[in-house]
């Protein structure tokens, strides 16, 4: 079966830095991808690579065996699969009912049907009661648990994660912890990037490492928090990594 | 003589269609033009936008004169015959208008989160979405380059006078009017022609500002 994501050496520059620096990677369905690293390794430079919000300075991606680039018209389609949640997950104007329907609307679906779709969602994440609330009056954990709605609700073949669970309480971890997994034994892919790596171990079936926007170590999720190959994540997982 | 009723009823309309359709028009154009300079990347991106700048002091007596030789006997579109009419100080108007609107429009546009951009295409929207998304968030700021080009388009004079001609029943608006009235002596009747132009804008931004501020949070 085709993967449904390739990463074929790919680097992304930022004028004079290399964020991410010849970067192969091979994605299957119904995976649950781990990206760990330290700050400034280029984790999301990998992902927003993958979600086609970057083009790459050099190298391709291929998605379900199409080549596809961020800045290319017919790339649209493609990104129409996959919907990411962003490191700092924002709200646009209006309400959380229509926050969460975003997605839906600009794929063409009518609002009555968009909001039919988003209902049990919004319910599962604890937010129907507040959906005709203004979504900029909802808390910092709010508006992650309304991202992941508005983000799982497209039932994108991808999900990319970036910290979805970043300062959040336990409950809400579980919450949306349970959601990706529901998300997958569904049949979805999910790339997530984690600073925690006990999360990593808890939700990843497999795990990369970069540092310095390189690719060090990819693996079985237990196979590389129970005897990693490099020195690199070696160091990475008990902490004497010195930056 | 004071103005008639009828008369000062029918320079009061004038004065609000030509100022609204100008503002309108000039949104039309500028509104998008603002959008695709804040959020479009292309060579010679900054020089349009330092050009568009600069038309924000466009001295309107000279926007003025570039529609009269336009419209004169031996301009471009001299065969329509356009001059010293309501369409000549619209299309004078324009000239004033649409740099406003574009770069007021610009800047709220530009003041737009980027990862809010950054969400919207994650979520799928196409690149004609991703603009809309950032002119509704920016909505508040693009009112407000509505507010003030309208203000510019009905307080503005002499372009009015220039290509309109001030004349009696046609192209006569109650800035040109106030001239007149003034140049005549009758500083009380100008005084009070300029209270009804200031209750009018007031109306006008009244209403603008209640749409400014009911739009989604």
């Amino acid at each position: 079966m085709t993967p449904l994501l390739e990463l074929e050496n790919v680097t992304r520059r930022y004028g004079e830095v290399d964020a991410l620096r010849d970067a192969s990677l091979t994605v299957g369905r119904g995976e649950i991808w781990g990206l760990l690293g330290p700050s400034g390794a280029g984790k999301t430079t990998l992902l927003r690579v993958a979600g086609l919000l970057e083009t790459p300075t050099a190298g391709r991606v291929v998605f379900d065996g199409q080549p596809a680039m961020a800045d290319r018209k017919e790339s649209l389609a493609l990104r129409r699969r996959m919907a990411m949640i962003l490191q700092k997950p924002v709200v646009f104007r209006g309400s959380v009912m229509r926050n969460a329907t975003y997605g839906l609307r600009v794929r063409g679906y009518p609002e009555h049907q968009a909001r039919g779709l988003v209902s049990p969602i919004l319910d599962t994440v604890g937010l129907t009661e507040m959906a005709d609330r203004p979504a900029h009056t909802l808390s910092g954990g709010e508006v992650q648990r309304l991202a992941f709605a508005r983000a799982t609700v497209l039932k994108p073949e991808l999900l990319l994660l970036d910290e979805f669970t970043a300062n959040l309480d336990p409950a809400n971890i579980a919450l949306l912890e349970k959601g990706v997994r529901q998300y997958r034994d569904g049949g979805g892919t999910v790339m997530m990037v984690t600073h925690n790596l006990a999360q990593g171990k808890r939700l990843a079936d497999r795990v990369c490492l970069l540092i310095g926007g390189k690719l060090v170590e990819a693996g079985p999720s237990h196979k590389f928090f129970e005897g990693p190959e490099t020195t690199q994540a070696k160091e990475f997982l008990n902490g004497t990594m010195v930056w | 003589m004071p103005i008639p009723p009828d008369e000062l009823l029918e320079i009061t309309l004038r004065t609000l269609f030509v100022s609204g359709v100008a503002t309108l028009l000039g949104s039309l154009i500028g509104i998008p033009l603002g959008t695709f300079l804040a959020l479009t990347r292309f060579k010679g991106r900054r020089l349009a936008k330092t050009a568009l700048y600069t038309f924000y002091g466009f001295p309107p007596v000279v926007a003025g004169l570039i529609i009269f030789f336009i419209l004169s006997g031996k301009g471009p579109l001299g065969q329509l015959d356009l001059l010293f009419s309501v369409t000549a100080m619209i299309m004078a108007e324009l000239i004033l208008v649409i740099p406003l609107v574009a770069g007021i429009t610009l800047s709220s546009v530009a003041e737009v989160d980027r990862s809010v951009l950054d969400t919207a295409r994650a979520l799928g929207a196409s690149v004609r979405q991703v603009r809309a998304t950032a002119l509704r968030e920016a909505r508040s700021g693009v009112m407000t380059g509505v507010m003030v080009a309208f203000g510019g388009a009905v307080s503005e004079v002499g372009a009015a006078m220039l290509v309109g001609g001030n004349i009696q029943y046609q192209t006569r608006v109650l800035t040109t009017a106030i001239v007149t009235e003034t140049r005549m002596g009758n500083f009380d009747y100008a005084g009070a022609l300029g209270g009804i132009l200031l209750l009018i804008t007031f109306g006008i931004y009244y209403v603008l500002g209640y749409f400014q501020e009911r739009g989604p949070r």
